[in-house]
């Protein structure tokens, strides 16, 4: 993996826009892997959460684009509450989640597409939070 | 006392047997918990960005709807729900020049400052009712029934809209002491089920059910208590694709704390409406001669 670095890239509008919508300073997570370490669903990611944190940090956009992370992150905020800097990583979780899901047809999960048998057997709250969390 | 209650969605459908049971159980503790004549879906999840003020607006108005009530306070029996509630609250209160754009969509609404606290049944168990009073009210102990407690995530994280300590939180096992179970202490009580994953990705969150049911039962569990109506689907419902998944697991029951409330304070066994479950409690129950 070649990995290009720029002062343009590290200070361009891919970050800044995670910054903007996730609130959080990405510069001030030093890489402990803390929230890797005590993630539920890291078993599932070919990224890493540290690693994605790292990537943003370096803006490297395309890299990102293609991990799964933050498309399996479950939200629970282990990440949150055990990082020593006070980082909220769910926060950059989800602003990575709404790069993509703030354009055009580029949802995860669609209302339509769920076969009634699963909309029958599943809970409001899974099917709310879902759309919430996987479609704009 | 009486308090407002604010339901959410799945409380009135699949986990009827949690409301049913809570607002039985609470009764006997002088806990009349009276649902707001209107109330509105919270948006299930609490949005964890920072522009995006609409989210925010369905909570504050269900909070809106509590000081309607002329009250200060709202409770939640939901995890989810109280977590969106609390952390919006949190959200209008913190920056005063969102707090002013989120009024403005409301300007239809009385006005409201951000003054009516979220609270969850646990809390109000703990802070107001008090184990000792529980205690009292158990006509039927727990007595040999095993239980493993399951927090979850949304009735502890972040540490500031917490019901209890971050990572090692007491106040359901407290409880469930306090009705006379054995309670097993299990290190995935706080261990994410999967969530809202469960619509598209079964398989992940059966991986996650497996690991949290199995350390519950490798520590001597015979049931699983929580409050999450989405933990009870993962934890309950998923366990046929556990079974699947994986070789030699046995499947076992999970229950609404509530539900164990209204058993061990001698109710009509007809407000925990077992029916609802997916594996059935009633056997485990009537083993231990909790139930007829």
């Amino acid at each position: 993996m070649k990995i290009r670095l720029s002062r343009e890239r590290v200070r361009g509008d891919f970050v800044k826009k995670v910054e903007m919508i996730s609130g959080q300073d990405l510069l001030q997570c030093y890489q402990c892997g803390k929230c890797s370490a005590g993630c539920p669903a890291a078993f599932e990611m070919d990224i890493l959460p540290s690693h994605v944190i790292r990537l943003a940090q370096m803006g490297q956009e395309e890299e990102l684009a293609q991990a799964n992370s933050y498309w399996i992150c479950f939200s629970c905020q282990t990440c949150t509450v055990r990082c020593p800097r006070g980082v909220d990583i769910a926060k950059i979780m989800e602003a990575l989640r709404l790069v993509t899901l703030r354009q055009k047809n580029r949802n995860k999960v669609e209302a339509t597409g769920l076969p009634p048998e699963l909309l029958a057997e599943l809970p409001q709250i899974a099917i709310v939070s879902s759309l919430r969390k996987l479609s704009g | 006392m009486k308090i407002p209650y604010y339901p959410g969605c799945t409380l009135k459908t699949k986990a009827k047997d949690f409301e049913d049971s809570a607002i039985a159980a609470a009764r006997v503790l002088g806990i009349e918990m009276e649902e707001l004549p209107r109330w509105n879906c919270c948006g299930t999840v609490y949005s964890l960005s920072s522009d995006d003020l609409i989210h925010q607006l369905a909570p504050i108005r269900n909070l809106i709807r509590a000081k309607e009530q002329e009250s200060d306070r709202l409770v939640t029996l939901c995890s989810m729900c109280y977590n969106t509630l609390k952390r919006a609250n949190e959200f209008f209160l913190a920056d005063e020049e969102k707090r002013e754009r989120i009024k403005r969509y409301l300007d239809d609404e009385i006005p409201y400052e951000g003054d009516v606290r979220v609270v969850q049944l646990l809390e109000l168990l703990r802070d107001e009712v008090s184990m000792d009073a529980i205690k009292e009210a158990v006509k039927k102990p727990l007595t040999g029934l095993k239980v493993a407690p399951y927090y979850g995530c949304m009735l502890l994280r972040p540490a500031s809209i917490g019901i209890d300590d971050v990572e090692r939180p007491t106040v359901m096992e407290d409880v469930l002491r306090a009705l006379g179970a054995d309670v097993i202490d299990d290190p995935y009580k706080t261990e994410c089920c999967g969530a809202y994953q469960t619509v598209s990705q079964k398989d992940v969150v059966a991986t996650c059910a497996h690991s949290i049911l199995t350390s519950a039962q490798g520590n001597g569990a015979e049931v699983i208590a929580l409050s999450c109506p989405l933990c009870d689907f993962n934890l309950d419902n998923r366990q046929k694709e556990v079974q699947e998944r994986f070789n030699g697991f046995h499947p076992m029951p999970v229950l609404y704390f509530t539900q164990l409330m209204a058993i061990a304070f001698g109710l009509d066994p007809s407000v925990c409406r077992f029916e609802l479950s997916y594996n059935d409690p009633v056997p485990l129950l009537k083993s231990k001669g909790l139930i007829e």
